[in-house]
Parts: C-alpha cells; structure tokens; sequence
C-alpha cells in the first residue's frame, strides 16, 4: 500500500491564480503545495537570447489548437514572469456583457464596482504603477501621436514595473534579468514561502480524485528539466482542498482527465474559451512621414526606428471602450512588441504581389524591422473555443524539448468576433495609414488560425450552472473543495489586458476557499494582510518530494 | 535519433526554407538557393541547422519531409507541364516562381499535410529571425545576415541590452476624457 503525501491544500500553477491563494492561505495556517509544471527561475537565468534551450523558450509555452494558438507561461510565476506586466482595470461595461447568452454572462456578485477592493490590493502588492508621458516608449509615443493626429486619444498604459530599474531592453517576454518587472517570484511566491509553502516545480498535474475519505488525490508526474517530453517521475499527494490555477489552456484539461474518478463535469468545463478577442496588425512606418506628419525626434537624426527599444506596451487607444456601443463592437488598441520570431512570422507585407507572409515581398518588409509599430487588438469574442478529449498527459502533445505542443482546442471565430476585428483592423489603418505614415496589414490567421496571449473562460463562473463551471465564489459545480481560480474563470474576454482582473477574482476568491478549507478541519484564518515586496528574485534549491 | 540526411535531402530542405526567406546564392553552382533577392536567406541564416537542433523536434522527420517535397514537386511539374532536370532533387529543380507556386499549394489552409509544411517553414522563418541555433550574441558577432539585416541593435558589451534613450519624453495626445484618477479606463 502506498502511502501518500498529505497536506491541507494543494493548489495547482503558480500564476496570479495560484500563486495568490497559496500566499493567503499559507499565511492564514494552512499547509499548502503547489505543483508547477514548469522551471523555477530567477533573475540571474532569464537570458537575454533567442537560442532554442534559453528562458525564451523554457519559461514559455506556445500550444497549438485548431484554429486558436495560446501563449503564455510555462514556470514558477506563470504568465507573471514572461508577461508585458500592462495593467489595466476591466470597464465598467464589460461585466455586464452578454456574449451570445442573451442574459449576463458574470455573476451578478461581480461587477466593477464591488471588484474595485480586490483590484486596489492587487496593486498595492505588486505594485502597480501609474505611468506618465516620460515611460511612454517611442513606439507608444509614435502610436500616440498617429492617435492625435487622428482626432482620437491615447493613454499611457499602468504597469507593474519598477521603471527606476527596467533598462528597456524588451526582452521581458523570456523573463526579467533585471527584476524590474514585478513578477510574482517578487511579492506573493516569496511571501507564500516565507509562510511554510512548498512550490515544487517540474510538477505537473494529471489529475485529481477522490479519496475514501472524502480528501482529495492530486497525482503528478515530474517533468525532466531540459525535454518536457520526457517525465523522470511520477506521484500522488493527498489534500482536503484543490485549487486549480493552471491556466485556461490546461485548467479544463485536467479537470477533464478527472472526470472519470471525480465524477461528471459541469458542461462548462472546457467550453466557452475565449482568446480575448485578440488580434496583431504591424504598421511598417515611413520614417520620413513620421517626421514631417507628428513632428517626432528622438533627437539623435531617428525619428523613430525604435520597434527594438521599450518593455512591450506603453500606450494604448482606448475610444471604443465605450459602453454606449454595440456588444462585439469595442475594442482596445494597444502598442505592443513581439520579439523577432513570435513577433515576425505571420506579418504580413502591404502590397504583396506573391504570397505576403514569406518570400520576397516578406523579405522587404523585415528589412526595415526597426520601424515596425505592432498594434494588439484586445476585442469581445464570443468564447466559441471548445476543448476535445484530454491528450493521455499535459494540456497538449508535446512536440519540441520545450515551449512548442499541439492540443485539443478548437476555436472558429463566428461573425461577431470577425465583426470586432474588421472594425478594429480598419480603424487602425484610419489612424496609422492617415497622411502616408505607414502602410498596415493585420497578421495572418490562415497559417496557423487565431492566437492569444490571454487565453479565459473555459471553466468559467458564473451564476448558470448550464453556462458556467463555477459558482460566484469560483468553487467548482458539483465538486466541492475544488477551486479555480485563474484565467479559465473569467467568463469572457476583457477588451483590455486580463492579468489585472484575474489578479483581482483570485484575491476576492480567498476568503471563501479559506471558510472551505476550515469546514474540511484545516486549522487556516483569513488575514487579509497583503505580501512584503522582495527586491529581488531569489535563487532556490529545488525540494525533492 | 537519426538525423542524417541524404546530399539531396539537406538541398532540398534549403530550397523549401529559401523559398520562405530568399537570399542570394553561395557561388555560381549554387542549385539550391534560388538567388531571388539581395544577402543571405533563411539558408545562410541556419535553416537547416535549426531543423537538425534535437530541441526543435523536427529532426527525426526531416528525410521524410524532403521526400514529401519531391513528391509534391513532382506532381506539381506533371500538372503544370515541366519536365524536371534529372541530376537535382524535383524541389530544387523548379525555378523560384514554381517553388512560390508549390509552396502556396502546401501551406494553403486546405491543405490535408498543411501543418507539417507550416513546421518547416515556421523553422524557416525562425532561423532568420532568431538565429535560435546561436546564443543570440554569438549569432550578432558573426554577422547573423537575418538579425543584422533587421538592424537588430547589439547588446552592452555585458551581453545585455538596455536602451537608456526609449522615449520622446512629452506628452503626445490627449487622455481619454473617462480616465479615472488612477489611470485606467472606466
């Protein structure tokens, strides 16, 4: 007979969703695990390097669906650590959306209003901070001088980064070599260790059942460091409560794969997956316009090319946030930065006569890279994504060592998404194409479909049980003592960046998954107090289990 | 994993990824590289090393890859009337216009092996772009022609980028007038 581990909470991803739980609880008394399938790295092994092997690659996760392609995080810190950190409250209207429901799609407990508590804690603990015109980078400066000289607003972009120490090196996306980016390896990992937290990293989740007794079962497998393919482990530990925080993209998977121990699944689980409606242009700018038109100059003979110069976002338009319009009608636009590869390959060049992805025509364009602008286009889908069958381990088959996989998630955007993204395509052509100061092609969704860096909803809350998994405390239907708590909870896209409000509903979960635990015999108090900042990431020794 | 590749395998996989980045040829004899544009390619920028890198996973089903595109490049001259040369791969014997034309074929959305073509030219492009078969520093210094094409700026002799000039400094459009105090959208 084997004997298992025990402990009073198990929470599953180390992202906001899992790394705020474990912190709270932690701290109220609780023995908590939580299991990453990814590395734990810091500061000194975020590597400023393309090579295939490097934190671009082992920090990250790039899985492929039919028709939808989620990135996202893939360590200890989730989408904290290769995230652009831009840190926007959801609007108001947005949780009052009715997606295709024809009824409200939040919970009625949930609005911006009774958010806003969560949200403020979330900043003070990270923190973010407002920005100013003096962080606006010049490819946010460059889109929001195109926006004025449009007739339209832009406005600096609130991050959780410490500018005094970011050097603007852009490489943000295979994690922060300077720690300047408030991560979660900054605030609530370090706090929830500091309070007896064992994060294991390398850990990833299969599944999860139930014991005679009434606990829950979390089994494992170890993940070998360098090819993720191969499992060099395997194990079980034994808890009164789960959190799932694995991320929208393998939440629902492994719920799923525990549906023949646990029992049926609400039909939510799975379903309703939305990419936030997300969707690139790039403008190739005319250097020359740019000077004469907005009248920039970086004062050193460049009026812009600069594509390579920033921290990702810094400046966005947000005039279709504007509740007064038509549902699948608003949008936000966003300045952004993708590195070369993520950020090159389904670029399309303006006036192809061949292809315009690759080739010649492709070719001219990536010539002038520096004066590329990438415009992001977050919008309300219509969380048409649905997940097949689990594949036998992970969220998704894994085909290289690290980041690349392929899984079961199917995405075709109905008419009301492709109805946000034309309006927002052609406004971004009114405000960049205006006066020849660039030409604007949106990427190309042929190649390998849509794709999100913000993947949500598919195992949302909500007050339905037909049209959500959760209840308005983020407890799974039928299944008490499981929680969820990240992306997948959100019920639909955000028109803005989600990391904010995904931090806030975990934060806001907590009180209820602590009265949870107490009702299952774990000696844990809600304290409410928020982490200590760390100035910096802290190398750690891997605990074995 | 066996990852050797025939002569004409390795050629054919370059004329597929020059296809995807065109560069000029290495010297007169060149048959792989088609010659359609100005500086190094996706060939010279690494392409096939990167498709050979164990951490890409492709290795293993590159002959077969290079088979299928002389398959497909065969029919392809049968249905647009050309008559392969004998003494290359059918893929490196078509003229760069016919490879444009059978590689918009394979990557079409209806394609029935389009995702394994989309791999290869994803490689393709990434061996450009990235240089992800070099540290990055390494792939500067010795001129990587993708990176050093897009004018991607050196790092601080550390190895470490940082641009202490990023911004103009001044504001440079009016605030959505529904800002809140703190910033964010209402």
């Amino acid at each position: 007979m084997t004997a298992f581990k025990q402990t009073d909470v198990v929470v599953v991803g180390s992202g906001f969703g899992g790394a705020i739980p474990a912190y709270h609880l932690a701290a109220g008394g609780a023995s908590v695990t939580v299991l990453e399938r990814g590395p734990w790295l810091t500061a000194d092994e975020f590597d400023h390097d393309f090579k295939f092997g490097s934190s671009s690659t082992a920090a990250f996760e790039f899985t492929m669906g039919e028709g939808m392609n989620v990135l996202g995080g893939n360590c200890v810190g989730g989408g904290s650590v290769v995230y652009f950190a831009a840190m926007p409250r959801a609007p108001r209207f947005v949780f009052e959306r009715q997606g295709s429901l024809g009824r409200r799609m939040w919970p009625a407990a949930v609005t911006r209003e009774t958010l806003e508590p969560w949200y403020d804690r979330v900043a003070q603990a990270l923190p973010i901070t407002r920005s100013n015109w003096d962080d606006v980078t010049y490819a946010g400066g460059v889109f929001a001088a195109a926006c004025n000289h449009a007739g339209r607003t832009a406005n600096p972009v609130a991050a959780a980064i410490d500018t005094e120490l970011c050097t603007n090196c852009n490489w943000m996306m295979s994690g922060c070599k300077f720690d300047a980016k408030r991560s979660l390896l900054l605030n609530y990992l370090p706090a929830a260790v500091g309070h007896g937290a064992r994060i294991l990293p390398l850990h990833e989740v299969q599944r999860i059942e139930r014991t005679p007794g009434g606990d829950f079962r979390v089994h494992y497998t170890v993940v070998d460091p360098v090819d993720y393919r191969v499992q060099v482990g395997a194990g079980a530990i034994e808890a009164k409560v789960v959190v799932v925080a694995a991320g929208a993209a393998a939440t629902p998977v492994i719920l799923q794969r525990s549906e023949e121990q646990l029992g049926a699944m609400p039909a939510a689980v799975g379903r309703y997956f939305s990419g936030n409606g997300e969707r690139l242009n790039t403008a190739v700018l005319n250097e020359d316009r740019v000077r004469e038109v907005l009248g920039l100059d970086r004062g050193d003979g460049l009026a812009y090319a600069a594509n390579q110069i920033g921290r990702g976002p810094s400046a966005a338009s947000w005039d279709r946030l504007d509740g007064s319009l038509p549902e699948f009608s608003r949008y936000s636009l966003e300045q952004l930065y993708f590195p070369p590869g993520f950020g090159t390959i389904l670029a399309q060049a303006p006036d192809a006569v061949g292809p315009s992805w690759f080739g010649t025509d492709k070719k001219e364009i990536l010539r002038r890279w520096q004066s590329w602008l990438t415009i992001f286009i977050m919008s309300e889908d219509d969380n048409e994504g649905v997940f097949g069958p689990p594949p036998v381990t992970g969220n998704a088959d894994r085909i290289s060592m690290q980041m690349l996989s392929r899984s079961n998630l199917r995405y075709e955007p109905t008419a009301n998404t492709r109805h946000g993204w034309a309006l927002a395509d052609a406004d971004i052509r009114d405000i960049l194409e205006r006066d020849g100061l660039a030409r604007v092609m949106p990427w190309t969704n042929d190649v390998i479909g849509a794709y999100t860096v913000h993947p949500l909803a598919s195992c949302r809350m909500g007050d339905d049980p037909a049209t959500s998994a959760l209840d308005d405390m983020n407890e799974l239907r039928d299944h008490p003592g499981i929680f969820v708590t990240d992306g997948s909870a959100v019920p639909g896209a955000l028109t803005v960046n989600p990391a904010f409000t995904i931090a806030a509903l975990a934060e806001r979960a907590v009180p209820g998954i602590v009265r949870a635990a107490r009702a299952r015999g774990v000696d844990v108090r809600y304290l409410g107090a928020l982490p200590p900042a760390a100035r910096a990431s802290r190398p750690v020794t891997v605990p074995s289990v | 994993m066996d990852t050797t590749l025939t002569i004409d395998q390795v050629h054919t996989l370059e004329a597929f990824a020059d296809t995807i980045i065109p560069g000029e040829k290495r010297g007169p004899d060149d048959r792989a590289i088609a010659g359609a544009a100005t500086g190094g390619g996706a060939v010279a920028s690494g392409a096939i090393e990167l498709m050979l890198s164990p951490e890409g996973g492709l290795a293993d089903t590159l002959d077969s890859l290079a088979d299928g595109l002389n398959e497909h490049a065969r029919d392809y001259a049968a249905r647009v009337g050309l008559t392969p040369e004998p003494t290359v791969p059918p893929f490196v014997a078509m003229e760069f216009a016919d490879r444009i034309a059978l590689a918009r074929e394979l990557l079409d959305p209806g394609h029935p092996e389009r995702e394994l073509w989309v791999a290869l030219a994803m490689f393709s492009s990434m061996a450009w772009d990235t240089g992800a078969h070099m540290h990055t520093t390494d792939a500067l210094a010795a001129g990587h022609p993708g990176l050093t094409t897009m004018g991607f700026m050196p790092p601080d002799p550390d190895g470490l980028w940082r641009f202490p000039r990023f911004s103009y400094g001044r504001p440079l459009a009016a605030i959505h007038p529904r800002t809140t105090p703190r910033g964010d959208p209402q």
